[in-house]
């Protein structure tokens, strides 16, 4: 009942919003459709939480045995969360900005919400598929049309490049259904055992589709220019949660799928992502413009993440799923910003700013804090998943590597640090120029937004057990059968 | 047997209805009335309810993958003349004779549908083509049209004497039309067969447009009026797409593994020049003859797989295909300028239009929730099912991932660019039957198997 809830509210609400010509009232319904699926969300967090409330599996298609089949295990919550986080705060921080046919605008944001949150609620791998390319249409279209100058091109590619991935991440479903005695049921590709040949090349084809979501390098070249291109509040959506669409996919369809080919790849794909991550990140640094940043900043961290799965064990995945969401909440913390800023000054270049920390104390010390926890900083969110992915990454039994993953990844905390206080000084500190003298405080619904997401910042800092008990069947379960081929 | 039958009676009557109804209206009403008749009594036979008997001696058989494919081709041709028989109208003086002619391939395609020795193959194939040399040249003052016309003719008949040739030196091998028996003589090596058998593979390659003998698509495709152009790349495409899988299942299927390289290079070859040509067109009607082309390389799967889903595929996708292709037809008809840019700016002028041309892009794209996406999904399960180059099915997928750039790019230009894209005078009576054929894309797109359910009756 949840689950179909989590997909239905925004559905239906976006399919409403087409109908709705009245701006303002278009905004009002969008928050309120997406404070809706919050309560939902929330709802099955705490109290229908009995597997009966959780799952939902329909018929669907007969002929091909597969189900409508969608439910929440501990990992689904985490993640279902984030997005359902993550809507409002979008809507409420970019409350301000002005689209043209706003409607629409709402009406294909919630629409990709219903999409995201199918991807992370399916249990049936072509249904899985289904939502997976569903949820690129709605942001293909947010983009193309209210995006920046290059928009059409920089979206084009996106969609290309990721389409592409999902084609031939099809056909290596289509291998393993035929494998799996025709079914599309995770639990049956779960215990499904083939053999070290097949998932040797059988991983590739699954993985190309996610390393390109991620993106981890040298999959990643789509991403600073859609990152750039799209409206802000698309960003947000694209780098808080879409990007953690290939991780999830990751841990939930490769990992325990494939364990020998997981087990088999393990140190090339950790060696793409810390090349990934030392390249981001020395880009970075040398970024002017605010958004690239944060878009490289974005590829750096989610290598991290993908370098912990690859380490197969409790740390590592642990570590991995807090961090999905602590990361979500943060680059849109980020965003929110870069969003503020941008919206109010019309520049983005860092080398145009400065001094605002006088004429905007409140904006200054909540993307201080943003900004710490982006570098995990002991006492924030960050801090606790990093941390527990180094350690996974660290003891890892299935590479010989685990100190030199560690180390190289370490450096890559240094540098995300450099660029990050870097960021802050330029936009905050230092001289004012003739464009941020006229700088004026930010408004209330900015502030409110952030102070939500500082807020979980500090109680995901300090207090992260829930979210690990959360996420702790999961993980054993999905250890379980990662163990079976080590 | 109905359908056969009805559609001959049918298309004289529509011949004859030129010389005594002067009122263009009613013979277009008479023709949407006669292809619902077509419908209907198709559909009866197809449950049980209705069948005219005639001792066919085993030449014709009618089974449900036939009579399916009939149904949809005769849903799609009422809904194909609900859109655009008005369009028919313009392009000549003699409309009662086009529809009549329309009416003849819709027997042939029957005729086809159903064959049961390569006799009836040949003559099925044949009613289907001459009316189509004729509509091709049907705008006589246009030079492009007669050009196509001709070269259509010349190389039509051109291929029809390869599938003579090939039917007679399989007739010299076995010593019978039968297409059953066909698969019996084949054991050991046989080189009057092998020849026969090649050179009907050749001709039939060159009815679907299967590179390398598509040459001649896209002149023929572009210098036909449209509104024919819409007919011939959708309805008479797949008919001859059931036609050619009938065929392979019964002569080539039970010797696939000699035959499969053969299909893999030309499926590859089709696939390769289908979509990067169509990238670089300029014009969208040239672009749908060589997205026709690129989807006829999709469609090739279905010889190639040879089990069930490969049957049910090509069901899906003759209905997936003609249905979007129809639809971006009826809309491309009613633009004042045929190329990309001529789209700029649709949606703002046209809303409607251009969500439903976009709902039929993303089917022929085959994005999921379209129609499109389960006739590509079932073709590759085909393919994989098969077990046999897993190589091709990846290239198919990066194949159907380049042609999402020039469907893509209508997209692009009826949302995000500026312009006035200039349509004609449009009917409500056509936006209501655009928007119902894009819910049946969309319907079809969640639960195809409302239709392949009717396979196994």
């Amino acid at each position: 009942m949840i689950a179909v809830l989590l997909i239905m509210i925004p559905l239906l609400g976006g399919l409403l919003l087409f109908t709705v010509k009245n701006e303002g009232s278009a905004k009002s319904i969008a928050l309120f459709t997406s404070i809706a699926v919050l309560a939902v969300s929330l709802l099955g967090l705490t109290v229908m939480n009995s597997p009966a409330d959780l799952n939902c599996d329909l018929r669907w298609i007969s002929a091909l045995n597969s189900r409508f089949h969608v439910g929440l295990d501990g990992m689904g919550q985490l993640i279902c969360l984030l997005t359902a986080i993550s809507f409002p705060l979008i809507f409420v921080a970019t409350w301000s900005n002005v689209y043209k046919n706003g409607n629409r605008f709402y009406a294909l944001m919630l629409l990709s919400q219903a999409g995201l949150m199918g991807v992370f609620l399916a249990m049936d791998a072509l249904l899985f598929y289904f939502f997976w390319e569903l949820a690129l249409i709605p942001v293909y279209f947010l983009s193309s049309i209210w995006g920046g100058e290059k928009r059409i091109a920089a979206t084009f590619k996106f969609f290309v490049y990721t389409f592409a991935g999902s084609l031939i991440m099809l056909v290596g479903i289509i291998y393993i259904y035929f494998q799996a005695g025709q079914s599309f049921d995770m639990h049956a590709w779960y215990n499904l055992k083939l053999d070290a040949g097949t998932q040797n090349w059988l991983f590739w084809l699954l993985f190309t589709a996610f390393a390109i979501k991620m993106p981890i390098w040298p999959f990643h070249t789509w991403q600073p220019d859609a990152y750039e291109q799209s409206p802000t509040a698309v960003t947000m959506v694209l780098s808080g949660i879409m990007v953690k669409m290939g991780v999830f996919a990751v841990i939930r369809w490769l990992a325990p799928v494939l364990p020998d080919g997981t087990y088999l790849w393990g140190d090339t794909v950790s060696l793409l992502c810390l090349t990934g991550m030392i390249y981001a990140s020395l880009i970075a640094i040398k970024q002017d413009d605010l958004k690239r940043l944060i878009a490289y900043s974005s590829i750096a961290h989610v290598g991290l993440m993908c370098l912990a799965i690859f380490a197969s064990n409790k740390s590592g995945l642990q570590g991995t799923m807090m961090q999905m969401f602590s990361h979500g909440v943060n680059i849109i913390g980020l965003w929110i910003v870069a969003n503020t800023i941008e919206t109010k000054y019309g520049t983005r270049k860092l080398s145009e700013l400065g001094g605002l920390a006088q004429k905007d104390p409140a904006l200054a010390i909540l993307l201080v804090i943003v900004a710490l926890a982006n570098i995990a900083l002991p006492l924030t969110n960050g801090f606790v998943g990093e941390f527990m992915m180094f350690n996974g990454v660290f003891s890892s039994s299935v590479t010989r590597y685990g100190v030199i993953d560690m180390a190289v990844a370490g450096i890559c905390i240094i540098l995300s640090a450099v660029y990050t206080l870097n960021m802050i000084k330029k936009i905050f500190y230092g001289d004012s120029n003739t464009l941020t003298k006229s700088g004026t405080p930010t408004s209330f619904p900015v502030l409110a937004s952030l102070s939500v997401i500082v807020v979980l910042i500090f109680i995901t800092g300090v207090y992260p057990k829930p979210m690990l008990q959360l996420t702790n069947d999961t993980v054993d379960a999905i250890l379980r059968y990662m163990k079976t081929s080590i | 047997m109905n359908a056969i039958i009805f559609s001959a009676i049918w298309g004289v009557l529509m011949m004859f209805s030129g010389i005594f109804i002067k009122t263009k209206a009613v013979i277009r009403n008479l023709a949407i009335a006669g292809v619902a008749l077509l419908l209907v009594v198709n559909l009866a036979e197809l449950n049980h309810l209705l069948n005219l008997h005639i001792n066919v001696r085993g030449m014709l058989v009618f089974d449900s993958f036939g009579m399916l494919f009939n149904s949809i081709a005769f849903a799609a041709t009422l809904i194909y003349f609900l859109l655009s028989a008005r369009d028919i109208e313009d392009v000549g003086v003699n409309q009662a004779e086009y529809l009549a002619l329309i009416f003849f391939v819709l027997c042939g395609i029957s005729i086809a549908s159903s064959f049961n020795t390569l006799l009836m193959l040949f003559l099925g194939i044949e009613i289907i083509s001459i009316p189509l040399y004729i509509l091709t040249g049907s705008d006589k003052k246009n030079l492009k049209s007669n050009e196509a016309s001709l070269k259509y003719f010349l190389m039509g008949s051109f291929s029809t004497g390869i599938m003579l040739m090939g039917i007679a030196l399989i007739y010299g091998a076995t010593g019978s039309f039968a297409v059953v028996n066909l698969a019996k003589q084949l054991d050991g090596f046989a080189p009057v067969m092998m020849a026969g058998l090649l050179l009907l593979l050749v001709s039939m390659s060159f009815k679907v447009s299967a590179a390398p003998f598509h040459f001649w698509t896209p002149d023929v495709y572009d210098g036909a009026p449209t509104v024919f152009t819409s007919f011939m790349a959708t309805i008479v495409k797949a008919g001859l797409f059931i036609t050619f899988v009938r065929l392979f299942d019964a002569a080539y299927g039970p010797s696939l593994a000699q035959w499969r390289l053969t299909i893999a290079f030309i499926i590859a070859a089709t696939l390769f020049i289908g979509n990067i040509t169509a990238v670089f067109q300029r014009s969208v009607k040239r672009m749908l003859a060589y997205s026709s082309i690129a989807q006829a390389g999709f469609m090739f799967f279905a010889l190639f797989g040879y089990n069930e889903y490969a049957k049910e595929g090509i069901i899906l996708y003759a209905a997936a295909y003609s249905l979007a292709t129809i639809g971006i037809f009826a809309i491309l008809i009613k633009m004042k300028d045929y190329t990309f840019d001529g789209y700029n700016g649709l949606a703002k002028q046209q809303p409607l239009l251009a969500f439903v041309n976009t709902i039929f892009l993303l089917s022929l794209a085959g994005i999921p929730l379209t129609a499109g996406f389960f006739a590509k999904y079932y073709m590759l399960l085909a393919a994989v099912k098969s077990g046999a180059y897993l190589w091709l099915v990846i290239f198919a997928v990066l194949c159907a991932a380049v042609s999402a750039y020039y469907y893509f790019r209508v997209i692009q230009a009826m949302y995000f660019k500026e312009g006035n894209g200039q349509v004609k005078e449009i009917s409500p009576g056509f936006k209501l039957v655009l928007g119902i054929l894009a819910g049946l894309v969309i319907l079809l797109g969640l639960f195809p198997q409302l239709l392949l359910v009717h396979l196994y009756f």
